[in-house]
C-alpha cells in the first residue's frame, strides 16, 4: 500500500486546525505544562531546613547551651520551644510543633570534662520518614563531629565533601528536569487517545473512513500532530526550566533529543491503544489515567528506583518513562553525551517499535483496513 | 423538610446507575487496593545502602580502617577500588557510585604525625536527598574513626543516642498507607462525583429529574450517600490492608478516626458535586475535578512532601486543601494515637470545608434548574 505525503500533510493540516481553533485545548497544551511544572517544580522538595526542635535541658550549664549552639548553628534545627520537663516534650512531638527533641542528661557537663562519654537523647517524629530520616543523619553528624572535635584530637581526620552537579543540594535541580518527562507522556498520550475517541463520539469517524486515505495514513495524520504538540512543549518547558527555575542545560540539546523522540513514540502509542480500547472520551481519559499513575510512580520521579525492592526494580525497566528521565536529568545536570546513555537509548527505541507495532495494528484492525 | 422517602428512591436511582457502569466500580474498588498496594510495597525514599567507591592513594592499614568504618555502616555499599581518578569521574556521571571517598598519599603520616589528615567525598549532588544523607553519614563516620584514633580507644566524649518515635524503623510505608485514603478519596472525587451531574445534563435526563417533585438538597444529598458508602467501605479496605498487610499499627481510637473521614470524604465529594453541576460537561468535568482534588491531594497535602519545605504562596495553597488537615488527622490516629484534645483544629478545617463544599454544591445545583 503506498502513502501519499498529500493526504497525509491535508490530515495533519485539518488536526492542528482543530487543535488550536478550541480555546480549552490551546489551554491544554500551552498553559496547563508551564502551571504543571511551577507546581511540581515547588512542591516536589525533600529538602529538610529549620526543623523545628524542642530542647530539654537538665543540665543548663555553658557546656550544654554550647552543644545547642552547634546543632542549631548548622541552619538545619531551630529551636522551637524550651523547657525542663520530659512531659513537654512528648506534647511537642505530639501536636507537630516540634519534629525533633533533644534531652541534655543533668550531668552532661561532667561527664564531658571527665571524659565519660555524655550521652545525650535525641527523639525523632518519625511520622514523615524522609524528614525524620534527614534529621536523624544530620543531627547524628553534628553530635559526632562535637565529640570528635573536643577531644581535639592529635591527629583528627576531616573530611572535606564536595556535591557535584549541584552543589547547593538543592533538590528542586533534580526533580524539575524530570517533570518534562510526566508532562510529556501526558500530553502526547491524552491527545492521541482523545482525539481519536472524540472523533468517534461526535461521529466525524465515519465521515473519515469513507474519505480516500488509507488506514496508516489517517493513523499518522492523527500521531503527527500530536508528535508535533509534544515537541513544541518539550522546547516550551524546557525553556521555562532554564530561564525560571536556573536549571542548567549542561549537555547537548540533540542528546536530548535523541532520547525524547522515541519516548514520544512511545507516548502516541499508548494513546493509540487506549483509543481502541475505548468507547467514549471519559473511558479514555479514566484509562490514560491508570497508565499514567503506575508510569509516574515506578519512574524514579518522586520515588528513587534504587530503594524498591528488587522485583519492583527490574519492572521498572519496562517503563520508558524511568528511561528518559536517566537521560533528561543526566544531560541537564552531568552533560553526558550520546555514548553515556546507550542502554537507555536502546531501552526507548525498543519500547518505541514495539509499541507502535501494537498501536497500528490494533488501530488497523478497528479501522478494518 | 427532607423527605426520607424522596431521598432514598434518589440514592436508590444513584446506586442503580452505578451498578450498572462497571467499569466505575471497578475504578472504586479495585483502586484503593491497587494503590495500597504499590505504595505500601514499593514506595520508599529511604536511603540505604549507598554504593560509593574508594580511591586510596595511601594504601596503608589506617587508610583501610577508614575504609573498613564505612562499609561495616548499613548506609554503604563498596563499588571497588579505583586506580585513576577518572574512574571516580566515570562512575559519577554513570551514576553507578553515588559517593567517592579519595584519601590521599599521606593520609597514614599525617594521622599519626597530628598534623591531621583529610579526606575527600566526592558526592553525586543531583539526587540531593540521597547526596544529603550519603554526606551526613560521611562526616558522622569519619568523625567517629577521628575520635577512635586521638582517644586511643576511649569511646567519644557524646554519643547522640538516637531514637525514633511513633515510626521506629522510620518505614514509608507507615508514612505513606495513613495518607492514602486522602488520594484515594481525590480520584474517585474527581472520576465518580464529578460526572453524576454533568451526565445527566450529557444524557438528557435533566428534565425529567427537574420535573420529579424532590428538593434540591434531596438530590444533592440522595447523589451524595452512594458515594459517601463507597468512600467508608474504600477507608476500612485501606486500614484492613495497612494493618495486615503492612503492619502499620492502628495505635488510635478507630470511631474517632471513621468519624473524621465521613466529614472528610462528605466535603471532597461535595466538591466533586460542585465541579459537575457547574460545569455540565463530563469531559471537561474531570479534567478540573482531577486538577483541582488529585494534583493538590497528591502535592499539597504533606502526604509525601513536606509543606514546611514549600514556598510561601503553596505553603499559603496548601490551607485550601483538605487533605492537608486530614493526612495530619490519619497519622496522629494511626501512629501517635492523638485524640480530639490535639487533633481539634484540623477537624475544625475539615468541617468548615465540608459545611461550604456542601452549601455551594447545593447552590450551583438549584441554579441550573432554575
Amino acid at each position: 500500500m503506498r502513502i501519499s505525503g498529500a493526504r497525509v500533510g491535508r490530515m495533519v493540516h485539518k488536526e492542528l486546525r482543530q487543535m488550536f481553533r478550541d480555546i480549552r485545548m490551546r489551554g491544554l497544551i500551552f498553559v496547563a505544562p508551564l502551571i504543571q511544572l511551577v507546581v511540581f517544580g515547588y512542591a516536589v522538595s525533600t529538602d529538610v531546613r529549620q526543623v523545628p526542635t524542642f530542647v530539654v535541658d537538665y543540665d543548663r550549664t555553658p557546656a550544654s547551651r554550647q552543644l545547642v549552639d552547634w546543632i542549631t548553628a548548622s541552619g538545619y534545627f531551630r529551636v522551637s520551644g524550651v523547657s525542663d520537663r520530659s512531659g513537654d516534650l512528648r506534647a511537642a512531638l505530639e501536636d507537630r510543633s516540634a519534629t525533633v527533641a533533644l534531652e541534655i542528661p543533668r550531668g552532661y557537663a561532667d561527664d564531658v570534662a571527665a571524659g565519660r562519654a555524655a550521652a545525650v537523647q535525641v527523639l525523632v517524629d518519625g511520622t514523615d520518614s524522609n524528614t525524620g530520616n534527614i534529621a536523624l543523619s544530620y543531627i547524628v553528624r553534628i553530635v559526632q563531629r562535637a565529640g570528635a572535635d573536643m577531644v581535639r584530637a592529635p591527629a583528627g581526620v576531616s573530611l572535606e565533601a564536595r556535591a557535584w552537579y549541584n552543589p547547593a543540594l538543592e533538590s528542586r535541580v533534580y526533580n524539575v528536569p524530570a517533570v518534562m518527562g510526566l508532562l510529556l507522556l501526558l500530553i502526547t498520550m491524552l491527545l492521541t487517545a482523545l482525539g481519536v475517541v472524540r472523533e468517534r463520539e461526535i461521529g466525524t469517524w465515519d465521515q473519515l473512513l469513507v474519505s480516500p486515505v488509507s488506514a496508516t495514513e489517517l493513523m499518522l495524520g492523527k500521531v503527527i500532530p500530536v508528535a508535533l504538540v509534544g515537541l513544541l512543549d518539550l522546547v516550551l518547558v524546557s525553556t521555562a526550566a532554564i530561564l525560571w527555575f536556573q536549571i542548567p542545560l549542561r549537555g547537548s540539546p540533540l542528546v536530548l533529543l535523541a532520547a525524547a523522540l522515541p519516548f514520544l513514540i512511545a507516548g502516541l502509542s499508548i494513546g493509540l491503544i487506549i483509543s481502541t480500547l475505548s468507547n467514549t472520551q471519559q473511558e479514555a481519559f479514566m484509562s490514560s489515567f491508570l497508565v499514567l499513575l503506575p508510569a509516574l510512580i515506578f519512574s524514579g520521579f518522586m520515588f528513587p528506583v534504587s530503594s524498591m525492592p528488587q522485583a519492583f526494580q527490574h519492572a521498572t525497566l519496562l517503563n520508558p518513562v524511568r528511561h528518559f528521565l536517566v537521560v533528561v536529568r543526566s544531560v541537564f545536570l552531568k552533560g553526558t553525551g550520546f555514548a553515556d546513555h546507550w542502554e537507555q537509548y536502546l531501552a526507548l527505541y525498543a519500547m518505541a517499535g514495539a509499541g507502535l507495532w501494537f498501536g497500528v495494528s490494533r488501530f488497523r484492525r478497528m479501522v478494518g483496513a | 423538610m427532607i423527605s426520607p422517602t424522596r431521598l432514598g428512591a434518589i440514592a436508590r436511582k444513584e446506586l442503580l446507575q452505578l451498578r450498572r457502569d462497571v467499569r466505575s466500580l471497578i475504578l472504586a474498588f479495585l483502586l484503593p487496593l491497587v494503590l495500597t498496594m504499590v505504595f505500601g510495597a514499593a514506595i520508599s525514599l529511604d536511603v540505604r545502602e549507598i554504593p560509593f567507591a574508594v580511591l586510596d592513594r595511601d594504601r596503608s592499614p589506617a587508610s583501610r580502617e577508614l575504609v573498613e568504618a564505612f562499609t561495616a555502616s548499613s548506609y554503604f555499599t563498596l563499588l571497588g577500588e579505583l586506580d585513576r581518578p577518572a574512574d571516580a569521574d566515570r562512575l559519577l556521571r554513570r551514576g553507578e557510585a553515588r559517593l567517592i571517598l579519595s584519601i590521599p598519599p599521606a593520609y597514614a603520616r599525617d594521622l599519626s604525625s597530628g598534623r591531621g589528615a583529610r579526606v575527600q567525598a566526592l558526592v553525586d549532588g543531583s539526587d540531593a536527598n540521597t547526596a544529603t544523607i550519603a554526606i551526613n553519614y560521611a562526616d558522622a563516620i569519619t568523625a567517629g574513626v577521628a575520635a577512635r584514633a586521638a582517644g586511643a580507644g576511649q569511646p567519644s566524649p557524646i554519643t547522640a543516642e538516637a531514637r525514633v518515635w511513633y515510626n521506629e524503623a522510620l518505614e514509608s510505608a507507615r508514612t505513606i498507607v495513613p495518607g492514602l485514603v486522602a488520594v484515594i478519596m481525590a480520584i474517585i472525587a474527581a472520576m465518580l462525583t464529578a460526572l453524576t451531574i454533568a451526565r445527566e445534563w450529557e444524557r438528557g435526563t435533566m428534565e425529567q429529574l427537574a420535573a420529579t417533585p424532590v428538593r434540591r438538597v434531596e438530590v444533592v444529598v440522595g447523589k451524595l450517600v452512594p458515594y459517601v458508602a463507597i468512600g467508608l467501605i474504600d477507608l476500612a479496605m485501606v486500614t484492613l490492608l495497612g494493618v495486615l498487610v503492612f503492619d502499620v499499627p492502628l495505635r488510635g481510637n478507630v470511631l474517632l478516626l471513621a468519624g473524621i473521614a465521613l466529614v472528610f470524604i462528605i466535603g471532597m465529594l461535595s466538591f466533586g458535586i460542585l465541579i459537575s453541576s457547574a460545569l455540565k460537561s463530563q469531559l471537561l468535568a474531570t479534567q478540573i475535578a482531577l486538577m483541582a482534588t488529585y494534583l493538590p491531594t497528591f502535592l499539597l497535602s504533606g502526604f509525601i512532601f513536606a509543606i514546611a519545605n514549600m514556598p510561601l504562596v503553596l505553603r499559603a495553597l496548601s490551607y485550601l486543601v483538605p487533605a492537608r488537615y486530614f493526612v495530619v488527622v490519619t497519622r496522629g490516629i494511626f501512629l501517635k494515637d492523638v485524640g480530639l484534645g490535639v487533633l481539634w483544629p484540623q477537624v475544625l478545617g475539615l468541617v468548615i470545608y465540608a459545611a461550604v463544599a456542601f452549601a455551594l454544591a447545593v447552590r450551583a445545583f438549584r441554579k441550573e434548574l432554575a
